[in-house]
């Protein structure tokens, strides 16, 4: 039986490698009738995660997106099937969303389902991919979101999508993200790197990554 | 960019950020010490209207207006979150156009025809629908900004509502000045005024909030 306990966990384990799924696969379809009821712990594990987020810290964070992102992908993936977009980038989209939920975050209630809200600004921001793509899309999920996890283990999926926006960036944001995406730096780090002090990193990559999104609200497009 | 290097990146800013009610209120408090000093400077109080208050037709006027404003900004700030509930907001500004239609009612009943053109007319219409849109302009910017922070599913429709709020408040405001008290007066007039304020922030919501 697969580790279920122990949230020390998340941090390098999968979250399929957390459920017992393949040990209750009589067949396909009863495997994906289970889905949504598999984890009903789900929701509740993620919203104290975004809220030790939201007072600021920084791993229960990381570990909520973490534990995110395979999600997200699986639902982009379906939203792009469904839509037949499948050659879209799906990993522009998770990206995307996940920036999304990022700036956003303020915006969910602390005692609300943090699930719904997840996938109504992931839906928001697939439908909006597509449409800069020119496609009409007009997509009820409301009845199969609940149904979705993350059921292949992926590799670290990269999109080229960010770097090319990255270099529209103003110069001290551009390095900022870079030093702290790309190079792995710590906020500290990158201050004494590009000879800043720590506030002025802050500040730099919050601007950095709002800009960011924004380039693709105002049409810049994920295409 | 891999996923997994935008996710530390996005964990290295996680400063606690303002809750969207708490952003509403920085946002709108300063338009409306603006346009308070306007009231105050170019407008003021109606004289005599702490005698005049126990007359229906002016507590109805203020009162009608507040209640709007208290309505709208919990409604904007449901429509800015993904999946905010505004149903219950939303049937309650329903009952207060109720409410409004009775006022108008009651107010057919009880005054004479041939007055009604009168008190439709009013003393200053053109003051009223110049003033509640200027008293609104600095507290609906206000709100947008505020708005901004958050991810309304519908830009137009929460600017619109951004709009109602702010307005709701210039009407408030005006309603304090205004020598109208006839609800057809308040009916007719605040209404448009008001409808002048939501167009431009629906106008304005459906570029400034989109993200």
């Amino acid at each position: 039986m697969a580790v279920t306990g122990g949230a020390d966990d998340f941090r390098s384990r999968r979250r399929d490698n957390t459920r017992p799924k393949r040990h209750v696969t009589p067949s396909r379809v009863f495997a994906n009738k289970l889905r949504g009821c598999v984890r009903p712990d789900r929701d509740s594990e993620w919203s104290s995660l975004l809220r030790a987020a939201n007072a600021g810290d920084s791993l229960s964070y990381q570990r909520f997106l973490r534990e995110l992102a395979p999600v997200l992908r699986a639902f982009v993936r379906r939203l792009l099937a469904r839509t037949n977009s499948a050659g879209a980038e799906a990993e522009d989209i998770v990206q995307d969303i996940l920036l999304a939920i990022h700036l956003k975050r303020q915006t969910w209630i602390e005692t609300a389902p943090v699930t719904p809200w997840v996938f109504t600004i992931a839906r928001h921001k697939t439908i909006d991919a597509l449409r800069r793509r020119g496609r009409h899309v007009d997509v009820p999920i409301d009845d199969f979101t609940e149904m979705l996890t993350a059921d292949t283990e992926e590799p670290n999926l990269a999109s080229l999508y960010i770097d090319r926006q990255l270099g529209t960036l103003p110069e001290v944001q551009r390095k900022v993200v870079q030093a702290i995406a790309v190079a792995g730096d710590s906020i500290a780090e990158a201050a004494e790197k590009l000879m800043m002090t720590r506030g002025a990193v802050r500040v730099a990559l919050h601007r950095g990554l709002a800009a960011l999104a924004a380039r693709t609200s105002r049409g810049g497009g994920a295409a | 960019m891999k996923t997994d290097d935008l996710i530390r990146s996005l964990a290295q800013d996680s400063a606690p950020r303002m809750s969207l009610a708490q952003a509403l209120l920085y946002g709108f408090l300063p338009g409306v010490a603006v346009s308070l000093v306007f009231y105050s400077l170019a407008i003021g109080l109606r004289p005599h209207l702490f005698t005049l208050l126990p007359d229906w037709r002016i507590l109805f006027k203020i009162a009608f207006p507040v209640a709007v404003f208290a309505c709208a900004g919990p409604l904007a700030l449901q429509l800015a979150r993904p999946r905010g509930d505004p149903r219950p907001l939303v049937l309650i500004l329903i009952a207060l156009l109720i409410v409004l239609a009775g006022a108008v009612l009651i107010e057919l009943a009880v005054v004479p025809p041939d007055l009604w053109r009168v008190r439709l007319i009013g003393h200053n219409a053109l003051v009223c629908m110049v003033l509640i849109p200027l008293m609104s302009a600095a507290p609906l910017v206000g709100t947008l900004i505020a708005l901004h922070r958050g991810a309304p599913d519908n830009p137009g429709l929460a600017g619109a509502v951004a709009g109602l709020f702010a307005g709701a408040f210039g009407a408030s405001l005006y309603a304090t000045h205004c020598p109208d008290d006839s609800p057809l007066f308040v009916a007719t007039w605040y209404t448009l005024a008001v409808l002048v304020v939501m167009a431009v922030g629906a106008l304005a919501g459906s570029r400034w909030l989109r993200w």
